[in-house]
């Protein structure tokens, strides 16, 4: 803060402190978990249709194979998991806004929200944050078991109390700003395709 | 300066049926999938509450929690400045920018950054600035104001955008395709988002316990603007604070339900600090808040979340266009916001209203909204600036609120609430949307028979 900043601030918590109403209480929140675990597979798959997602629930085989038929005009497939090289890796971009480079990058989420259909990712499995928005296509791997019921469990994830980025991502970005039509891509990601696959580090059974 | 003549410059708006309609239509319908995005969640009304308890819990304890937020934030590596006015904090962004001999910023959507008018503040200094998201940038293409707090260019047709981006960017100007002309701007404004060093961001929700910043977009626009630059500023007002990540979910699950009917946004987005070898500030402004915050019957508006509810449900402002008002803040929101920053400018405003209660009965934190409507429209008599037509109609809102039974009425039937007021109230020069239209059509059916008769339509409306 800087010399002239100590004064302005204070000045301003003194106004708050001499305007605020009598302190009331703050309420209790509730674990709202409505709905049993079978259900968060489809769930899950509604909401990310509903966001014009795409989820794929059955094995793709071999990863790379399966992606060039996926996406036939790609040619820089990013990898940001162990299980697949691609043509490059997070750790190669030199400067953030290049993942505008990337025709489609592969991640792997820790956990999937069953009442919105989103997916968690952070600086962890980004690497590179712009890959959220800049790269055009995103393949996502999701363990069905990493899939919780609600929001209220999603923000007890750990990650919102300790990373420095925290996305729920929910379908490929999108704007209804004209005509009141939504329409994909707006800015970020123009496909964002969920793939069930068990994680290899799974602790949960 | 004169009142902002609300109902004249709604004769504007109106005189243009193409776009009246439109708009009204458009909204809506996203009120109408925002009431059956919360029928699907059973305990939408208890969240409402806790909304609403939560957000009086931290602005009762607003100085406490603050410090708070500042502490963890700066933990985080964040930069904590203050602003107690528009100018100090466009002033602080300014010297941000200067001191990193920044030329050019890219900015998402921030309501804040309008009321300080930061844009031209920087643009007056050479500071070219690019609007990310696409609403945002229409506006700025087309030089106006915002119209709507969530979709700044609703009001305008695919033909006005097409238009636009024929003139500004050499597009055709004959396709009114959504997803082409958003392929138009995405195609114009990512050279400028890949090239800039600094970005701006506002906040929707600021988290004490963490120092998180959070963000909710559609387009992935705040994202951009924080993290492909190296240099991330966030504007927020001191009354976006909320205690706990475990609050953060309430409000989460409320927002954008309210706003477009939609569960979520496409990206919402914790910023809790700067990447590696990059640099994150935070500008906590008051810019009024505080003095707000003392007032009695209206600090409540201070619970808003933006989420342009209550603008979609209001019969005035769907009939007359956000540019209406001539303010920042617009609809019922900005009726009860406005005045707080200039008595005489925005006088008027607390006649743009049935006072109908639509909007207190949608609005996710339970802001007595109508009830606030009726309260200014009271402080504007008491200060003289309102004129004999508007005290007429006033004695009658009077009358009505006085009287439990009718007042009870009054919120929840607003073909009552219309049927209690005289001709002249409703069709004088002020309600300029009424003057040109028979009742609303919400006038026929209350709140509560909509959700009854409606149900199963809005379920099929929205393919569930
Ligand atoms: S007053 Fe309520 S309904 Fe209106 S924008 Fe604010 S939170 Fe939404």
């Amino acid at each position: 803060m800087s010399a002239l900043q100590s004064p302005l601030r204070n000045s301003i918590l003194d106004a708050v402190r001499k305007n605020q109403p009598p302190p009331q209480p703050m309420p209790k929140i509730p674990r709202f978990h409505a709905t049993a675990p079978d259900d968060h597979v489809t769930l899950f798959s509604k909401g990310v249709a509903r966001m014009a997602g795409v989820v794929i629930a059955d094995d793709v085989g071999d990863m790379d194979s399966f992606l060039r038929k996926r996406y036939p005009d790609a040619k820089v497939f990013c990898s940001a998991i162990s299980e697949y090289e691609g043509t490059m890796r997070p750790s190669s971009l030199n400067h953030w806004s290049e993942a505008s480079a990337i025709d489609v990058c592969v991640l792997r989420s820790p956990m999937g929200v069953a009442e919105t259909g989103s997916i968690l990712l952070s600086d962890i499995e980004l690497q590179v944050h712009t890959i959220a928005f800049l790269a055009h296509d995103l393949v996502v791997l999701l363990d069905p078991k990493e899939i919780v019921d609600n929001i209220h469990s999603a923000y007890e994830h750990p990650y919102f109390k300790s990373r420095p980025y925290s996305l729920l991502m929910t379908g490929p970005s999108g704007s209804g700003d004209i005509g009141g039509i939504t329409v994909h891509p707006a800015q970020g990601v123009k496909t964002l395709t969920v793939i069930f696959s068990p994680s290899p580090t799974s602790k949960r059974t | 300066m004169n009142p902002i003549d609300q109902a004249k410059n709604a004769e504007a708006f109106l005189a243009d049926t193409t776009h009246e309609d439109r708009l009204d239509k458009l909204l809506w319908m996203m009120r109408m999938r925002r009431d059956a995005a919360a029928r699907l969640v059973t305990e939408w009304e208890e969240l409402r509450t806790l909304a609403s308890e939560i957000k009086e819990h931290t602005l009762s304890n607003l100085a406490e929690y603050l410090e708070q937020f500042e502490a963890n934030a700066k933990a985080n590596g964040v930069i904590v400045h203050w602003a107690t006015d528009a100018h100090e904090h466009n002033q602080i962004v300014y010297d941000i920018l200067a001191e990193n001999r920044i030329e050019t910023l890219i900015k998402s959507k921030s309501m804040l950054t309008e009321e300080c008018e930061l844009r031209p503040f920087l643009e007056r200094r050479n500071i070219r600035v690019t609007e990310t998201d696409l609403g945002e940038r229409i506006q700025q293409l087309d030089d106006q104001p915002p119209g709507h707090i969530v979709g700044p260019s609703i009001h305008k047709t695919t033909k006005d955008v097409a238009t636009l981006f024929s003139q500004k960017y050499g597009s055709d100007p004959n396709n009114e395709d959504p997803a082409y002309l958003a392929g138009v701007m995405r195609d114009n404004t990512r050279p400028d988002i890949l090239h800039a060093t600094a970005g701006m961001t506002g906040a929707n929700f600021v988290v004490a316990e963490t120092g998180a910043i959070v963000v909710a977009t559609n387009e992935g626009n705040a994202d951009l603007s924080a993290h492909t630059p190296k240099l991330h500023i966030c504007s927020a007002g001191i009354e976006k604070i909320i205690p706990t990540t475990e609050s953060l979910a309430v409000f989460i699950r409320l927002l954008t339900r309210s706003a477009t009917g939609d569960a979520i946004t496409q990206y919402t987005s914790s910023f809790r600090g700067p990447r590696k070898g990059a640099t994150m500030h935070v500008v906590l402004v008051d810019n009024g808040r505080s003095e707000r915050l003392g007032m009695g019957r209206f600090w409540h508006s201070l619970k808003c979340i933006r989420c342009a509810a209550c603008m979609n449900t209001c019969p005035v402002y769907r009939r007359s266009g956000g540019l209406s008002y001539g303010a920042t803040y617009m609809g019922p929101i900005g009726i009860i916001v406005m005045p707080t920053f200039d008595v005489r400018k925005y006088s008027e405003l607390p006649f743009a209203s049935t006072l109908n209660g639509s909007c207190s009965n949608v609005c996710p934190v339970k802001i007595d909204i109508h009830e606030q409507i009726y309260g200014w429209r009271e402080i504007m008599e008491a200060k003289g600036q309102i004129q004999v037509v508007k005290k007429a109609a006033m004695r009658v809102a009077d009358k009505v609120l006085s009287s439990p039974e009718l007042y009870q009425v009054s919120t929840t039937a607003l073909s009552t609430t219309l049927d209690l007021l005289p001709h002249f109230a409703i069709y004088n020069r002020l309600n300029a949307w009424g003057k040109h239209r028979d009742v609303p059509e919400a006038a026929l059916e209350t709140f509560h028979q909509w959700y009854k008769n409606h149900r199963l339509k809005a379920n099929e409306v929205l393919g569930l």
